[in-house]
């Protein structure tokens, strides 16, 4: 979509550059030098790869890794990514999309698809055909086996606890002749923690790829025989209402309508200390059915992260209260302010079956058939693509986060590192060694080394760390490729060919508009409110528009006070365009640069329906 | 026994017979009949004309003089329609006729509170069919004011039908001349703030989801011929939502003239041209009309509409002509595009599509 007038163009040639940065002739930040002895061999340009590695196009996912990645927080795209790929290259043979390369720059993560070779194509149809269609065929069942197998390695995480060697082995464990004593454990539980976590992400990619085909699929035959169509359009007709990835926020909004039916909202006035809070609530007539239905709420629904369960220092509801009761507590003053709170889910309902039945009106026979054909797979398949975020993003990554985390509070105590989550600074490899370390020095009695090895170490590598983050990446690098077509690059991540050229510059962008994804529709004015990370919420205020470089689900409780959102990276699939979509509010997505341009207080226009952000100020 | 039907008011509630109205009546009655919001008028039907041309006992004359053309001598062409159009214009009008005009006008007129300028428009049986796009071939006269000077140009719009032009269009198209009717539309002028035509299918790519609108300020009269470039916008019609518009020159508009009561060309100042003729309002109410044309006729629609500058805000969008698109509508779909039917088939063919296989 675009906006152009006969007027003539302010500029003559454009002087931006056809290409972007090399990551070889990009120095890291000042202080940061050094920081690839940090990560993996194979995550970082090598420098004697260069030529291999200039001749590919590298796109940074900031989407899901906006921010500088720690050496143990690689575990995140490693698993994802590498995953993704499996289930395209082994599993189901897609015949023209292998997986994704990843590597890491400067701190910041950098993707580039991996192309079927042209030979290979042909043979891989019938076997993908074979692998796939039987998923399609046994969509109900199979899922419904994921849920078992996921939940079972959820358990099973859940089941492990990591605390510090006893002074001696157990009594009973002697007279009973097990025969092992509990650091051996200890290693089998880290790498079982590991192991369940990669097991989980090879889980969240079973389904989502051929979510991404079908919708492709329909996608495809919607262009064709509407050429015009909107992505959005399209993204209406499939998506989801009332989906489970919502269910966190309605249990909020269900626990804020029973604290004022209780008469409780007085104990909400102050929702930083959340267990006096609770306490108070417990003393108050009704206020035990309130707590009955807090716990209730908790599980599942509470494993739900204000980041995006990538990092470790991702803060879950479940494990910082405080953080829902400040939500419910926004929801009891919106009802108070005399707010519906509720999602307009019936009119989310009409409205997706009236585009759905307008665009049927204007095909007949075979057209018609095909259409509703395709509508019916990308539906039956699509609620995975939402849902599937809750169940590994959330409460399987919550779950490992909080296991993580748990270990290296015993090992901090145990004087490896000053700080109780120092250990993401070591690489998951580095842990394992540093368990061995210490189980050794329990088991011969002598101190282990790493405490008088790994603070120093840990304070440098913080060091480069803050150092990294003090820059933003580049958005892409390398020379482009003439057109994008892999699927996931640009149903996922919305790198389409005009937002590369975009990027460079190139667009028929005009000075104070931004050019986006046109990814909910609507028009909306407003303040901007520039929001970096999930603990700057509490700034968010009423009628502001969200300006953000990517927005988690859990988002939602503030999105009942903002009149619109703007992302710098994401498409249509993206989880932003998803809620805003849910919520009926416009939504620009994947501007590139709108948090960095946009200012907190500037007036901006957001057009959901065009893509374009104007600055009005 | 009733008179003959030499008159039809649009909101008559008789049907919208082709034979009697011609292709632009007949779509007017049907327009009004759906509720939608048409400017009054009514029909000087083909019997008139008929009633006429036999009383004035010319028909014979016509067929003898049509005879004798050359189609490719242009001065034997031009000679033989000017004594046509005389004959219709100069002979007597039969009183039963004259009179069934004059009560219709009054009658028309008798619902504005003051004397209300009227446009005339030919409305002949052959015009407008799907299959034979050749709109504009007869005439429209805008404007006019008191029963005399419409009364004549009833008359010049029932001499176009034998304009050079239309001679030749029938002689090459092989259009009998017997038979030939012609009725004629008077209808009230629209005081135009900003006029065009919409298109409920797109003419480039034949997208059907796609409502073109050309919009330039003033009567349509400029757009419809070509005079202006307008603003060119694309809104998407199941989505509701403006998905594309170019900002034409619109370097001149037709407006009423008082002077000279009639219809003047006037250049658009500077500020008018730069900016879209229509606001957001006005296209949703363009979009919609167009949508309820294209429902009620069951095909895609290329309308004609005016927005009137007298007329209250919600209430001020009319729609002037309705007829079939015929470039699109006609054509065969594609037999098998890449993605037709479903499931794993369609997935991997996709897929291969995308790539360029």
């Amino acid at each position: 979509m675009s906006t152009t007038t006969a007027a003539p163009s302010l500029e003559g040639e454009s002087t931006a550059p056809r290409s972007f940065p090399s990551p070889y002739d990009q120095a890291p930040p000042a202080g940061a030098e050094g920081w690839k002895d940090l990560y993996a061999y194979n995550l970082v340009f090598q420098d004697n790869r260069r030529a291999v590695e200039e001749a590919k196009f590298w796109f940074c996912d900031s989407q899901h890794w906006p921010t500088v990645t720690k050496p143990f927080e690689t575990i995140g795209f490693e698993f994802a990514v590498g995953c993704l790929g499996q289930y395209n290259s082994r599993q189901l043979l897609i015949p023209t999309a292998n997986g994704i390369e990843y590597r890491m720059h400067n701190g910041y993560l950098y993707m580039s698809p991996v192309a079927v070779a042209p030979e290979q194509i042909e043979a891989r149809v019938p076997q993908f055909m074979e692998r796939a269609g039987h998923y399609f065929q046994n969509w109900e069942s199979l899922l419904q086996n994921w849920h078992v197998k996921l939940r079972a390695t959820i358990d099973e995480m859940e089941s492990i606890e990591f605390t510090a060697l006893p002074e001696k082995i157990a009594l009973d464990d002697v007279l009973s002749g097990k025969g092992t004593g509990p650091g051996t454990e200890l290693l089998g539980d880290y790498d079982r923690m590991i192991a369940l976590a990669y097991r989980a992400w090879q889980y969240h990619f079973e389904f989502l790829n051929l979510g991404y085909v079908a919708y492709l699929d329909l996608f495809m035959f919607c262009k064709s025989v509407f050429p015009r169509i909107s992505d959005q359009a399209i993204a209406t007709m499939v998506q989801g209402v009332d989906m489970e990835l919502f269910r966190p926020d309605d249990e909020l909004k269900k626990l804020a309508k029973l604290a004022v039916k209780n008469g409780l909202t007085d104990v909400f006035a102050d929702t930083s200390d959340a267990d006096a809070l609770l306490a108070a609530i417990g003393g108050r007539s009704g206020g035990a059915e309130w707590l009955a239905q807090w716990k209730e709420s908790q599980d599942p629904w509470f494993n739900f992260t204000t980041g995006n369960g990538f990092y470790a220092h991702d803060e879950y509801w479940r494990d910082v209260p405080s953080t829902p009761l400040a939500f419910i507590k926004g929801y009891i003053d919106r009802i108070h302010a005399g707010h519906d709170i509720d999602r307009d889910i019936q009119h989310l309902i009409v409205e997706r079956d009236r585009i759905t039945e307008e665009y049927a009106e204007l095909l007949d026979g075979e057209a018609l058939e095909t259409f509703r054909g395709k509508i019916g797979l990308a539906r039956t398949v699509y609620p995975y693509v939402e849902n599937h975020n809750f169940y590994i993003e959330h409460w399987t990554m919550g779950v490992f986060w909080r296991k993580m985390r748990q270990l290296s509070g015993v090992l901090q105590a145990e004087g490896f590192w000053p700080q109780a989550n120092d250990m993401f600074y070591l690489r998951r490899d580095e842990v394992r060694e540093v368990l061995f370390d210490y189980v050794n020095g329990w088991m011969v009695g002598a101190p282990a080394i790493g405490p008088d090895y790994w603070p120093a170490e840990v304070e440098r590598r913080r060091g480069i760390i803050a150092a990294l983050e003090t820059a933003r990446p580049q958005p892409a690098l390398n020379t482009p490729p003439e057109v994008i077509t892999e699927p996931f690059t640009l149903m996922l991540w919305g790198i389409t060919t005009e937002q590369i050229q975009n990027w460079l510059g190139e667009g028929d962008q005009v000075e104070g508009t931004l050019k986006g994804m046109a990814a909910s529709p609507g028009i909306a004015e407003g303040p901007a409110r520039v929001i970096s990370s999930a603990s700057q919420l509490s700034e968010v205020q009423d009628g502001d528009i969200l300006v953000a470089p990517v927005t988690a689900p859990s988002w939602v409780p503030v999105f009942g006070k903002i009149r619109a959102t703007v992302t710098d990276i994401g498409g249509m699939m993206s989880h932003a365009a998803i809620v805003c979509r849910e919520y009926g509010m416009p939504a620009v997505t994947g501007t590139g640069t709108g948090s960095t341009e946009i200012r907190t207080g500037q007036l901006i226009r957001v057009d959901g329906n065009t893509g374009t952000v104007t600055i009005l100020d | 026994m009733t008179a003959p039907a030499y008159i039809q008011f649009f909101d008559g509630g008789e049907p919208a017979a082709h034979d009697l109205l011609g292709g632009k009546c007949a779509s007017l009655v049907a327009l009004t009949e759906a509720g939608l919001p048409v400017p009054p008028g009514f029909a000087v039907t083909t019997v008139a004309f008929d009633a006429f041309i036999h009383d004035a006992g010319i028909a014979a004359d016509i067929h003898r003089m049509l005879a004798t053309i050359d189609p490719d001598d242009t001065d034997s062409i031009d000679a033989v329609s000017e004594q046509i159009r005389a004959e219709i214009t100069g002979r007597p009008v039969p009183t039963e006729i004259h009179d069934a005009f004059t009560v219709a006008y009054e009658s028309l007129q008798s619902r504005f509170e003051s004397p209300a300028p009227v446009a005339v428009r030919s409305s002949a049986t052959a015009e407008d069919l799907p299959d034979a796009s050749f709109a504009g071939q007869q005439d429209t006269y805008l404007w006019l004011i008191g029963r005399d000077e419409v009364a004549a140009h009833v008359r010049r719009c029932w001499a176009s039908l034998y304009t050079s032009r239309a001679i030749v269009y029938r002689l090459k198209n092989g259009i009998p001349n017997e038979g030939l009717s012609m009725a004629v539309a008077v209808q009230k002028m629209v005081d135009a703030r900003t006029a065009g035509v919409a298109m409920t299918i797109d003419p480039v790519n034949g997208d059907k989801s796609t409502i073109v609108i050309d919009a330039s300020w003033g009567l349509g009269e400029l757009v419809v011929s070509g005079t202006v470039t307008p603003d060119n916008l694309r809104v998407d019609k199941v989505m509701k939502t403006v998905s594309e518009e170019i900002i034409g020159s619109k370097h001149i508009e037709l407006v009423p003239d008082v002077a000279s009561r009639g219809v003047i060309e006037r250049e658009v100042e500077p500020e008018r041209r730069t900016v879209r003729c229509l606001s957001d309002a006005d296209v949703a109410a363009i979009a919609a009309i167009a949508k309820r044309a294209e429902k009620h006729f069951g095909c895609p629609q290329d309308i004609e509409w005016a927005i009137d500058r007298g007329l209250p805000e919600g209430e001020n969008l009319l729609l002037l002509q309705s007829r079939p698109e015929t470039v699109w509508s006609t054509k065969t779909p594609d037999p098998a595009t890449a993605t037709s039917g479903f499931g794993i088939e369609s997935i991997t063919r996709s897929l291969l599509t995308q790539i360029g296989r």
